[in-house]
């Protein structure tokens, strides 16, 4: 970089108050990794309101298929409230509003007539801390497709088993299918939480760090689990374990808190995205550098 | 910022527009339902406030509100319900007296005192079950125990006032002093003071809004009984200012006779009573109201 | 601080610990005094029960079962408690089945439809409902809205007498403002507030992670509220429908003037019939020896049916609460 890293982050603060468009993140347009390299979402200065506090400011990066994109950063930075954006579950809470432009497949997500269910059925969430219905197992894998209008027992049948299997919980729950799905253990639940978001057949997945409540036997159950979904899905993780993202993810986009001492405002921007690799490697802005070498965050 | 051209062999757009419409359809019926609910419950209320309003405001002035209690054929701007509303109050007084300082001495005892042991369980479930006792039984029970042998009196339906007014005022009470956060206790015992000092001194003053709040809520409730106070104070027509002693007359007694007569001169002054009591009752709801709003501390 | 002093302890004569000392008077005398309040509600349970049975005896000595007969006759002295039974049962029955599903309704759009900032005043208008005096519904009950709906009645009766089953509870010849249905609605009036606030706290304790679970699944509003709240609150909820069960059966005044004050056993709904509270206000004035004996009798069985109503849902309550905060 030829200016300071004063200079740098002084500007950058400068222009997030005066809202002025921020300088472009470092966006690294290297070889595709191991993905189909379609573009699946383009986020074009994206900025998140919650009432009147901008939670997020200017994020634009593009999501390529079948990849696994990590979303790193400290606390704050915004990166659960961008992963949010994209499956429309900020409209839950009240006050949100999302301005700039996000397309799925080259249609806006925000657009006037666009159905947030619809948009859900397409692009399905995993949270962190795992959330089983109060069913059996098999009525929580089979909720999705019921509430799609699948009906047919044996249809139903094969969509339990083959989703279980995707998750690799088959096995462990063949038996007891009819138990509640309160009953399986922290790494369990998550797994079956999995197989009911791929249940739907969705095209894209969120994780909003699936694995942070987990143990570390669970944890890479789950690392395993998305290694062979991306080849069916696009997976998009937030975690705050660096490790983490340096396992799965084959694009990493880190995320940070921009503070106005003089407005007392933050917000988040994102600052770099690349393949993991380089970011993790060979960080080009001092902020990313700072984070990833554990001097910061 | 280049990003890979989207431009080429590109299917066609994803449809993100409306789910098949009966899933759509079925989400609005049902919210239209919750509407609807919500419709049901309040018309009706609509109705009987406006209704009673427009009955007894063409009934009630000052005479109204002063005068004696007449005979039922007497015509509808004949005489008053002077002497119910003084009873209404005296004796609604006199139970608040009573039953208040009991409940919350009762809430202390259960939250303070008995913790976690078997007989605070015990009371705190039996006054639970005691407030789903019905109003009449009170009635009859203070009736067999008192009225029997002292007659009737204001002071009769007090008691049996009092009794439908505890396990409301143990209850709420009991709620309030569970939100007193511990801190304070512990802070004011490690001072030296003993348990009843800091519970006097530290938990009932942070509380107090609270429990004031609920004891107006009990005493809006007590006021509009009328069951209780069906044999036990007798009636009078004329205001009887000793509420220890001799027959006494209530408003929602007025109410009750007034609207079993054929007379509308009767109905008359029995739907200008309602007002009197419906405001009487609104009164202390929106005090309750505003002492939780100015001085409640804490609350849920 | 006087407990410092220790001014008023006794010698600490049985300890030679210097810090030791006996309860100071005024701590041990308050403890006792709230132990005395509390226990007062015991002993008032227990009084209610002795004194009204006491009083009630002479009824209940009656060798054979008549005091569950159907025949109400204080002229004749016949004293069978049966009508009122019945028309507790009913009246409560009706009252539930149309309060229910509205304080539902009311709660689910509370807590999952309308904003925040709208819940709190529509909670207030909801819980004007339960400030209005049940004299007040009573007034209204008989003076405007019975005369009103008698001719609903009749229309109805008219129109299905002789249609199998909504004949048998809506038909029949002695249609009246004043009976069974009626009681059954404005009762169902009285209860909704309850039933309602009871919901919304049973509701509000669906975990929010599971909500969220289901809307990322694409579920709409609806299919959310029946695959994720409907299983939390289930149990719940039966002992919100038990309380305002529990207080329907005891609601008295508004039923007295009402009902009809007519102790017959029929299944034509729109007739007048009686119920416990009510008899016990309507006659209790002018009753005497068995006669009022059988009133404290009725009332005697009113309270042994709401306890054991009462004890029921609170048990379901509790059941329910501890499982939520459990799972």
């Amino acid at each position: 970089m030829e200016h300071s890293e004063q200079e740098v982050i002084a500007k950058a603060e400068q222009n997030a108050t005066a809202s002025l468009p921020l300088p472009e993140p470092l966006i690294r347009q290297s070889a595709q990794t191991s993905g189909t390299g379609k573009v699946i979402f383009d986020v074009r200065d994206m900025s998140v309101w919650y009432g009147g506090f901008k939670a997020v400011t200017n994020v634009t990066l593009p999501i390529y298929e079948n990849e696994v994109t990590a979303f790193i950063g400290s606390s704050g930075s915004g990166k659960s409230t961008v992963l949010r954006a994209f499956n429309r579950m900020n409209d839950l809470v009240p006050g949100a509003r999302v301005e700039g432009d996000m397309c799925y497949r080259g249609a806006s997500l925000y657009a006037k007539d666009v159905s947030p269910i619809a948009v859900r059925r397409r692009i399905g969430m995993v949270f962190q801390k795992p959330n089983p219905f109060p069913k059996s197992i098999y009525d929580n894998v089979a909720y999705g497709p019921r509430i799609n209008g699948q009906r047919n027992k044996k249809k139903l049948d094969e969509i339990v088993e083959r989703s279980l299997r995707s998750a690799a919980l088959w096995d462990e729950v063949k038996n007891r299918l009819n138990t509640s799905g309160l009953s399986l253990s922290g790494g369990q639940a998550q797994r079956l939480c999995i197989a009911r978001t791929i249940a739907v057949e969705p095209d894209v997945v969120l994780m909003d760090e699936p694995a942070s409540a987990l143990d570390p036997i669970s944890t890479g159950a789950i690392e395993d689990l998305m290694r062979e979904l991306k080849s069916k899905y696009t997976i998009i993780i937030v975690t705050h374990n660096m490790q983490q993202a340096t396992r799965v993810s084959d694009r990493t986009a880190f995320f940070y808190v921009l503070t106005d001492s003089t407005s007392d405002t933050r917000t988040g921007v994102l600052v770099e995205y690349g393949p993991t690799k380089q970011i993790f490697e060979d960080p080009q802005d001092p902020r990313t550098q700072a984070y990833v070498t554990g001097r910061m965050g | 910022m280049a990003v890979t051209s989207h431009a080429q062999a590109e299917p066609p757009k994803v449809d993100l527009r409306e789910p098949p419409s009966w899933r759509r359809t079925k989400n609005q019926i049902v919210t239209a339902l919750m509407v609807f609910a919500f419709l049901l419950a309040i018309i009706p209320l609509g109705f009987v406030i406006v209704t009673v309003i427009a009955k007894g405001a063409s009934v009630i002035n000052w005479s109204f509100l002063t005068s004696e209690i007449p005979v039922n054929t007497s015509p509808a701007n004949f005489g008053g319900m002077g002497p119910a509303i003084v009873g209404t109050l005296e004796i609604t007084a006199l139970a608040t007296a009573i039953a208040v300082p009991l409940g919350v001495l009762g809430a202390i005892y259960i939250n303070e005192y008995g913790g976690k042991g078997i007989l605070a369980r015990i009371v705190r479930f039996m006054s639970d079950v005691m407030s789903g006792v019905p109003s009449i039984i009170m009635g009859l029970f203070i009736f067999t125990l008192w009225t029997l042998h002292f007659q009737y009196s204001g002071l009769g339906g007090a008691l049996a006032l009092a009794c439908l007014m505890l396990p409301i005022v143990i209850r709420s009470s009991e709620e309030m002093l569970k939100l007193v956060p511990d801190s304070l206790r512990q802070g004011s015992s490690a001072l030296g003071a003993t348990k009843a000092r800091v519970t006097t001194t530290v938990v009932l003053p942070a509380a107090a809004g609270g429990i004031v709040s609920g004891a107006l809520l009990a005493v809006a409730r007590a006021a509009g009984e009328t069951a209780p106070l069906l044999f036990t104070i007798g009636t009078v027509t004329a205001v009887n200012k000793n509420v220890f002693s001799g027959a006494n007359t209530a408003l929602p007694l007025q109410i009750f006779s007034n609207a079993s007569s054929p007379f509308t001169g009767a109905q008359a002054r029995g739907w200008g009573a309602a007002l009197t009591l419906i405001v009487i009752a609104f009164v202390f709801m929106i005090a309750a109201r505003l002492v939780t709003a100015r001085f409640a501390r804490y609350s849920h | 601080m006087s407990s410092l002093t220790r001014a008023d302890s006794a010698t600490p004569a049985e300890s030679a610990h210097p810090l030791a000392q006996r309860r100071p008077l005024g701590d041990r005398a308050f403890a006792i005094l709230a132990l005395t309040a509390g226990l007062l509600v015991l002993v008032i349970l227990v009084l209610i029960a002795i004194s009204t049975s006491q009083q009630a005896s002479s009824w209940f000595s009656a060798e054979d079962l008549s005091i569950f007969s159907r025949d109400w006759d204080p002229a004749t002295n016949s004293f069978g408690a049966l009508p009122f039974i019945y028309g507790t049962a009913v009246t409560a029955v009706i009252a539930v089945s149309i309060s229910v599903p509205i304080s539902l309704g009311i709660a689910l759009l509370l807590n999952e439809v309308v904003p925040q900032r709208w819940a709190r005043p529509i909670v207030y208008v909801v819980d004007l409902l339960a400030v209005v005096p049940s004299v007040v519904w009573g007034l209204w009950g008989i003076l405007v809205f019975a005369p009103w709906i008698q001719h609903i009645y009749s229309s109805i009766a008219s129109g299905v007498n002789g249609i199998w089953v909504l004949g048998f509870l809506f038909g029949g010849q002695n249609i009246s403002g004043a009976s069974f249905f009626t009681t059954g609605i404005i009762l169902a009036f009285m209860v909704t507030p309850i039933i309602t606030s009871l919901a919304r706290e049973v509701v509000a304790t669906t975990p929010s992670i599971d909500k969220q679970g289901a809307y990322a699944l694409g579920a709409t509003r609806w299919e959310m509220i029946r695959g994720v709240v409907w299983p939390h609150s289930q149990g719940g909820i039966v002992g919100a429908v038990l309380l305002g069960l529990g207080r329907a059966m005891g609601e008295t005044i508004a039923a007295a003037l009402v009902i009809g004050s007519s102790p017959t056993i029929t299944s034509h709904l729109f007739s007048p019939g009686y119920n416990l509270p009510a008899v016990i206000a309507n006659q209790f004035g002018e009753s005497t020896g068995v006669w009022r004996s059988a009133l404290m009798g009725t009332g005697v069985l009113l309270f042994v049916f709401t306890i054991i109503v009462n004890v029921i849902a609170r048990g379901v309550v509790e059941r329910s609460a501890r499982r939520a905060r459990g799972a």
